[in-house]
């Protein structure tokens, strides 16, 4: 069993001269990995749809062009919906909606989880004990009644939903940020740069940031497979936006609109397909990543939730 | 750390969480814009019958006050009323919860068979089809939303196998004779399967990785080495000494996961409209019925912050080294 460490940084190794964000330790594990390749494939795919999906389908996708649940024929590759509307502009469509609160509740997941992380590690003592005790509170709470909860209470806009899963999904995010930067922080040439005169805001942006920042690309990746899921669980139950279609939305709709006693199976299986894809490719990218960057960070047996992709390093006792 | 210091700690942490658990349910469904009451979906409510749930609710007095009053209540177990059915919540969720808990734990039950199965003969047979079968099925149901997986197996599965896709019992039993306990059991257990089934499905994935990755490491280990170098057979290796410490994070995984177990039930009861809490929930989101939402969730979440800690104390009994 060979560890696999590609990328880790050795303890004491110097900043790069050009202070460079380390993309090239993000992105060589992925590039070295077939399966990871295949996943940046897939999603790659996805995200073309999405971003080009206006141009792909013309009018509006929810319109009626065809009789109820017809099975797929040559005008409608995947027949049509409940409402008579065509799976594949609705697929093209939701792909949008989703990807769109998938990127975004990952975003807010990793700039709060990343902003706890760096503090709580960088300042130790007392910020830490705070922030770290606030983050295991809202660890052991389950994420999704909660989420439910407030969706009920708050809101049915696409933006509340993106703000109702990103506040939720930062604990992980911060346990390991954390973790990374209390190692960053005792580097030999962090102390150094202390002992010229450094200030701590200078010493983060400089030195500590560009540490941490592909671990957290790395873990803002797999918040999207939880974020692109979690939409789907909140739609599910009636609180999605009414207005929008996603990919969560068309899978209420088979359930809604009877798709099971119709037998449209090509009306229930296609978003729940996409969904499966975009949350694999995910897991397996970000899964990639962070196994390579983060041979042996453990953060306590909580960390136990993570899963490894790639073979696991032998454990390394300190 | 010693270990008494440990235990003490995990409880206070878990008394800690459920305070925050507390106060958190008052706060979320407190900061409303509207009241609960103005906010309740009910066509025929008068003014006046709203007005008189306002002042029972106590929504009339000051913030500070309704958190006393609430904190009051909840330590004589009464998490208030229905706002539709005048029913004590209390008394409302009884029956849901004996439908849900042998249904999630028939899920959990299952989850673990399958994700410690494949888990063991993906790290056993590792790098061989058999491994990436394992993987790949695991991470492959460890990505489909439960939902969806529960509509596809009433789609495909349900009518194959001839089990009910629907609530917890037939109607029709017991009307022309009183059935026997055997047969009262029977039917209740093949209403649980499919979604249970739809449960341990989704969750296995995660347990399939994490027992693979906890064997791999185990089977890394020096007394692993030695044991082979003993002349241990292969299989006795793996078993008594592999299997048995790489189970470990196995419990700490079950407890852990059960946020998302009961997340996943939620949905999944939706789809087999079995009356449990899940159901109980969408209903309560449905009417905006919200004292039923508020006890519903502080109920799932003292369940997961109970078994968080359940498993805390096991892990250690189990593994003393978890204190250093």
């Amino acid at each position: 069993m060979s560890p696999v460490q590609t990328g880790a940084p050795p303890v004491d190794e110097a900043p790069s001269p050009t202070r460079s964000l380390k993309w090239r330790a993000i992105a060589a594990p992925v590039l070295r990995n077939k399966s990871a390749m295949v996943a940046v494939f897939v999603l790659g795919v996805f995200v073309f749809l999405a971003l080009a999906g206006p141009l792909l389908i013309d009018g509006d996708p929810k319109a009626k062009v065809g009789e109820v649940f017809e099975p797929p024929s040559r005008e409608f590759p995947l027949g049509t919906d409940g409402g008579g509307a065509s799976m594949t502009a609705l697929l093209v469509s939701g792909a949008r909606v989703s990807l769109l609160i998938g990127f975004c509740a990952a975003a807010i997941s990793a700039l709060i989880g990343g902003t706890v992380g760096i503090l709580a590690g960088f300042f130790g003592g007392k910020t830490d004990t705070a922030l770290m005790r606030t983050t295991d509170y809202f660890l052991v709470i389950p994420d999704v009644p909660l989420m439910i909860v407030i969706a009920a209470l708050f809101g049915r806009s696409t933006w509340n939903i993106i703000v109702i899963i990103g506040i939720i999904y930062w604990t992980f995010t911060a346990r390991l940020i954390r973790a990374q930067t209390k190692s960053v922080r005792e580097r030999v040439y962090v102390q150094r740069a202390r002992a010229l005169g450094a200030g701590n805001s200078r010493l983060i942006v400089r030195h500590v940031l560009p540490q941490v920042t592909p671990l957290l690309v790395a873990n803002t990746v797999l918040l999207i497979a939880y974020a692109i899921f979690a939409e789907t669980f909140i739609t599910f139950l009636g609180l999605g936006d009414p207005s929008t279609i996603s990919w969560g939305r068309l899978i209420e709709n088979a359930f809604t609109d009877d798709a099971i006693i119709n037998e449209a199976w090509w009306a229930v299986i296609p978003p729940g397909i996409c969904v499966m894809f975009v949350v694999l490719a995910c897991t397996i990218i970000g899964q990639t990543m962070e196994d390579a960057l983060n041979p042996r960070l453990r953060t306590g047996h909580l960390s136990v939730r993570r899963f490894r992709v790639l073979p696991s390093p032998r454990r390394q006792e300190p | 750390m010693r270990g008494t210091d440990y235990v003490v700690k995990r409880v206070l942490f878990a008394i800690g969480t459920v305070l925050v658990a507390i106060t958190l349910n008052f706060v979320l469904f407190r900061s409303l814009s509207g009241d609960a009451v103005s906010a309740l979906r009910c066509r025929g409510c008068s003014q006046e019958f709203k007005e008189y749930q306002r002042r029972t609710l106590g929504l009339d007095k000051s913030k500070w006050e309704q958190y006393q009053i609430y904190l009051g209540d909840l330590a004589q177990g009464d998490m208030g009323r229905s706002l539709r059915t005048e029913e004590p919540v209390t008394s409302i969720l009884w029956e849901p919860l004996k439908t849900t808990v042998p249904m999630v734990a028939l899920g959990t039950l299952f989850a673990i068979v399958f994700g410690v199965a494949t888990g063991v003969v993906a790290a056993w047979r590792r790098g061989t089809g058999a491994d990436k079968a394992a993987l790949w099925g695991g991470l492959g149901f460890y990505s489909m939303p439960p939902q969806w997986l529960g509509l596809v197996i009433v789609l495909f599965i349900a009518g194959w196998l001839g089990l009910p896709t629907a609530g917890v019992k037939d109607p029709t039993l017991g009307i022309l004779d009183d059935p026997g306990a055997i047969e009262v059991l029977v039917d209740r257990l093949e209403h649980m399967i499919l979604p249970a089934l739809t449960l341990g499905l989704v969750i296995f994935g995660e347990y399939t990785l994490i027992v693979r990755s906890a064997m791999l490491e185990t089977l890394g280990e020096d007394y692993i080495l030695t044991s082979r170098a003993k002349g241990l057979k292969n299989w006795s290796t793996v078993w008594k000494h592999g299997f048995r410490n790489a189970l470990l994070p196995v419990i700490t995984l079950v407890a852990l996961s059960l946020g998302f177990i009961i997340g996943g039930a939620i949905t999944v009861e939706y789809v087999f409209s079995y009356p449990g809490i899940g159901l109980l929930i969408v209903e309560a989101i449905d009417q905006r019925d919200y004292p039923v939402l508020q006890a519903a969730f502080l109920l799932l979440t003292l369940s997961v912050i109970v078994f968080n800690l359940l498993a805390d104390l096991l892990y250690f009994r189990l593994d003393p080294r978890v204190t250093e």
